[in-house]
C-alpha cells in the first residue's frame, strides 16, 4: 500500500541575529500509511512542533527548509506555494487540529458561525446542509450543541480545544495533523479526544498525532517516532514501544520510565539548546550508556534506533526474540558502553 | 490526624491541639457571579508537611478554589486560615506576611510570567517585592541549581526558553520566600514526561527540606495519586459544562493509605542535592 505522507530528510534551520543558526528539525524521515496513526512525541522544544507546522507550509519567513513531503495526489508540501497550501491543500488534503486554539479561532463570531462557514468554504454545499454538517462535527468533537453559539472568549480551555477540533473535521481531510491536541484537558476529555481522532484514522485516512502525552499515544497510536534534539531517535510499534519489549533508545527508555505509572523518574539534565547541538550524539551529556564514539560520531536511525549502543529489547516470551538478535551491539568502533 | 477533608465541619478549630493545619478552607464558596459560584462550602484542611491532591475536570472549580487558598481570589463566604491565622485580604490587600507564606505556580507559564522580564529577573521578583532586593543575585542562582536551570539562561526572557525551562523559573520564583504552603495549580499539565517527574521532584526536595504542605490541582489522577497523601475529588453538580451554572462540590475525601513499599511515591530527594539535615 502506499504511503499517504511521505516524508524524506525533512531539515528546518531558522536564521537567527548574528548569522546564528537554529536547528529545529534534522534529517526526519517517515512514511504513514492510510488507516494508520503515528504518535510523535518529546519534550517541548524538540521541534515536534516546527515539523508539523513545516508540513502545513506555516513556518516563519525566517526558516529554511529541506526535503520533501509528499501526498499521493497532492504537492511537495515543502515546496508548494502559500497559495497552492491555502487553496489546495490545508483543510482540504491536510487537516490541523491546532495546538493554541485561541489562536485558531475567530474572536468576534461564534462557533455556529465559524464551523458553518468552514463547511461552505470547503464543500461548496448550501446553508441547511451546512447547518447540519457543522453539527455534526460538533458532535464528533464532542463539543456540546448548547455552547455552540457562543464566543470563544466565552468557552473553557478545554471547549475552544474542542471546538477546533470539529474545525478540523469538517473538511474530512485524508490527512489530519494535530499538535498537542490534548493539551489542558482532563483525562476522560482526553481519551474522548483521541478516539474520535482515532476513529478518523480508521476509514482509510492518516492521523500523525504530535504530542508530549504520552498516555494519549499509548491510547491510540500504531506506531511512535520518539524526537529528540530536532531527530527522531527512535521509530517503533506502539505494541513493543509500550509493551514488555519497550523502546531501545536510551532517551526513549527514559522519557517513559518517567511516567508516574513506572519509575517516576526525571532524565537527568536538560536538553541541548537547538542553537548549539553537541557533535556526535545529542543526548551524550544526558546519557548512562555514552561512550568516546558518542561525542563525536552522530548515530544515523538504523532500524528504528539512533543510537550506537541501543538497549536491548527485554524479550517478550515466545515471540519477537528473533527478530531483536544481532542488533545490539555497537554499530561503530571504540568500545561499548562504559 | 488533621487534615481530613469534610463537607461542613464549620468549628473552626482544628481537631487536636497543637496541630495547627498549615492550610485550612472552610465553608468557601466562590467564583465569578454571586448567583451562580463554581465553588460551594467547600472545607479541607492540609497539615504541616501533607500533600493533598485536588482531583476534578477541567472547568470545575478547583482551579478557583487554587485561587482561593493562595489568597488571589476573595470568596464570596467561608475563611481561609494559613498557618492557623485567618487570611484578612486577598491579592495586595493580603497582609505581606500571609501573601508570602504561600507560594504558587499555575499550569500555563507564559500566562504567569511577564514577558519583559528575564527568567533572572523573573525568579528573585517577590525578593525585590519585598524589599529583599540585595539578596536577589545570590538567591537567584542558588534557586536556578535547585529547580535545574542553567544559569546561562538566567539572561533569557520567556520566549526565548521552551515551556520547560520557563515553568521551572516559575517554580523557582513561588519557592524564592520559602513558603510554607505551596499551591500548584496543574503545574505540570503543559509538559512531558521527564520535565514532570523533574519539577515534582524539585517541589518533593523543598517539602523535604521545609516541611511545606502542598495543595495540587490537577485531573490527571495516575500523576496525583503518586505525588500526593490525599486525594479529594471534586464532582460537578452541573453536568459537562464550564459555565459555571452547576457549581462544584467536595464529594469525599479519599484517604489513601500508603501501601508496603509504595511509601516512596514520590522520587526521593537524590543524596546529591539533599544537604544533611
Ligand atoms: S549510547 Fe551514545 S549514541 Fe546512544 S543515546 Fe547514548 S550517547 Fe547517544
Amino acid at each position: 500500500m502506499s504511503a499517504l505522507l511521505s516524508v524524506t530528510g525533512l531539515s528546518v534551520r531558522f536564521r537567527m541575529r548574528q548569522g546564528r543558526h537554529i536547528h529545529a528539525v534534522t534529517e526526519v524521515s517517515f512514511d504513514l500509511a492510510a488507516g494508520e496513526c503515528l504518535a510523535l512525541v518529546g519534550e517541548s522544544g524538540c521541534g515536534k512542533s516546527v515539523l508539523a507546522a513545516a508540513l502545513l507550509g506555516l513556518l516563519p519567513g525566517n526558516a529554511q527548509v529541506r526535503g520533501a513531503a509528499l501526498l499521493p495526489q497532492g504537492p511537495d508540501l515543502l515546496s508548494a506555494d502559500e497559495t497552492t497550501m491555502a487553496k489546495a491543500v490545508r483543510g482540504r488534503q491536510v487537516g490541523l487540529v491546532p495546538q493554541s486554539p485561541a489562536a485558531h479561532l475567530t474572536p468576534v463570531r461564534t462557533v455556529r458561525a465559524q464551523l458553518e462557514e468552514t463547511v461552505r468554504e470547503l464543500t461548496g454545499v448550501r446553508r441547511a446542509e451546512a447547518r447540519t454538517a457543522a453539527l455534526e462535527a460538533a458532535e464528533r468533537a464532542a463539543f456540546p450543541a448548547d455552547h455552540l453559539d457562543r464566543h470563544p472568549h466565552q468557552l473553557s480551555g478545554g471547549l475552544a480545544q474542542r471546538a477546533a477540533t470539529a474545525l478540523a473535521l469538517v473538511g474530512d481531510a485524508p490527512l489530519l495533523i494535530a499538535d498537542e491536541p490534548t493539551t489542558g484537558l482532563d483525562r476522560d476529555l482526553v481519551e474522548h479526544t483521541v478516539d474520535e481522532l482515532r476513529r478518523h484514522a480508521e476509514d482509510g485516512r492518516g492521523l500523525l498525532m504530535i504530542t508530549h502525552d504520552l498516555a494519549a499515544a499509548e491510547r491510540i497510536a500504531d506506531r511512535v517516532a520518539v524526537m529528540y534534539a530536532g531527530r527522531v531517535v527512535e521509530i517503533a510499534s506502539a505494541a513493543d514501544f509500550f509493551g514488555p519489549p519497550g523502546p531501545r533508545h536510551p532517551y526513549a527508555r527514559g522519557l517513559l520510565n518517567a511516567l508516574p505509572e513506572r519509575e517516576f523518574t526525571p532524565i537527568p539534565g536538560n536538553p541541548p539548546e537547538l542553537g548549539a547541538l553537541p557533535d556526535g550524539c545529542a543526548f551524550a551529556p544526558r546519557c548512562t550508556r555514552v561512550a568516546k564514539a558518542c561525542r563525536t560520531d552522530t548515530p544515523a536511525l538504523v532500524e528504528g534506533t539512533a543510537c550506537h549502543f541501543p538497549l536491548e529489547r527485554t524479550a517478550p516470551a515466545g515471540a519477537g526474540a528473533g527478530a531483536t538478535a544481532g542488533m545490539t551491539g555497537p554499530r561503530v568502533g571504540g568500545g561499548g558502553p562504559r | 490526624m488533621s487534615g481530613r477533608a469534610e463537607q461542613s465541619n464549620r468549628s473552626g478549630q482544628p481537631k487536636r491541639s497543637g496541630e495547627v493545619p498549615a492550610l485550612a478552607l472552610r465553608g468557601v464558596t466562590a467564583g465569578y457571579e454571586r448567583r451562580a459560584p463554581v465553588v460551594r462550602d467547600v472545607t479541607l484542611s492540609i497539615a504541616e508537611g501533607e500533600a493533598v491532591a485536588l482531583l476534578g475536570p477541567s472547568g470545575c472549580g478547583k482551579s478557583t478554589l487554587a485561587r482561593v487558598a493562595a489568597l488571589l481570589h476573595r470568596p464570596y463566604a467561608g475563611t481561609v486560615t494559613i498557618g492557623g491565622e485567618t487570611a484578612r485580604g486577598w491579592r495586595h490587600r493580603a497582609p505581606r506576611e500571609q501573601r508570602t507564606a504561600v507560594g504558587v505556580v499555575f499550569q500555563q507559564p507564559r500566562m504567569s510570567a511577564d514577558p519583559k522580564l528575564t527568567l533572572g529577573a523573573l525568579l528573585t521578583e517577590p525578593l525585590r517585592a519585598c524589599g529583599r532586593g540585595v539578596e536577589a543575585r545570590r538567591l537567584g542562582a542558588e534557586l536556578a541549581r535547585e529547580v535545574g536551570l542553567d544559569e546561562e539562561l538566567l539572561g533569557r526572557r520567556p520566549h526565548e526558553v521552551s515551556d520547560g525551562q520557563l515553568q521551572r523559573a516559575c517554580l523557582a520564583r513561588a519557592l524564592v520566600l520559602r513558603p510554607r504552603v505551596l499551591v500548584c495549580d496543574e503545574m505540570t499539565g503543559m509538559l512531558d514526561a521527564s520535565t514532570t517527574a523533574a519539577l515534582v521532584a524539585v517541589v518533593e526536595r523543598y517539602r523535604w527540606r521545609s516541611g511545606a504542605a502542598l495543595l495540587a490541582v490537577g485531573h490527571d489522577r495516575g500523576l496525583l495519586r503518586r505525588w500526593c497523601d490525599r486525594t479529594l475529588d471534586f464532582e460537578s453538580a452541573g453536568g459537562m459544562t464550564d459555565s459555571g451554572s452547576g457549581g462544584l462540590r467536595l464529594r469525599r475525601a479519599k484517604d489513601r493509605p500508603l501501601k508496603g513499599a509504595e511509601h516512596a511515591r514520590t522520587p526521593r530527594p537524590p543524596d546529591t542535592t539533599t544537604p544533611a539535615s
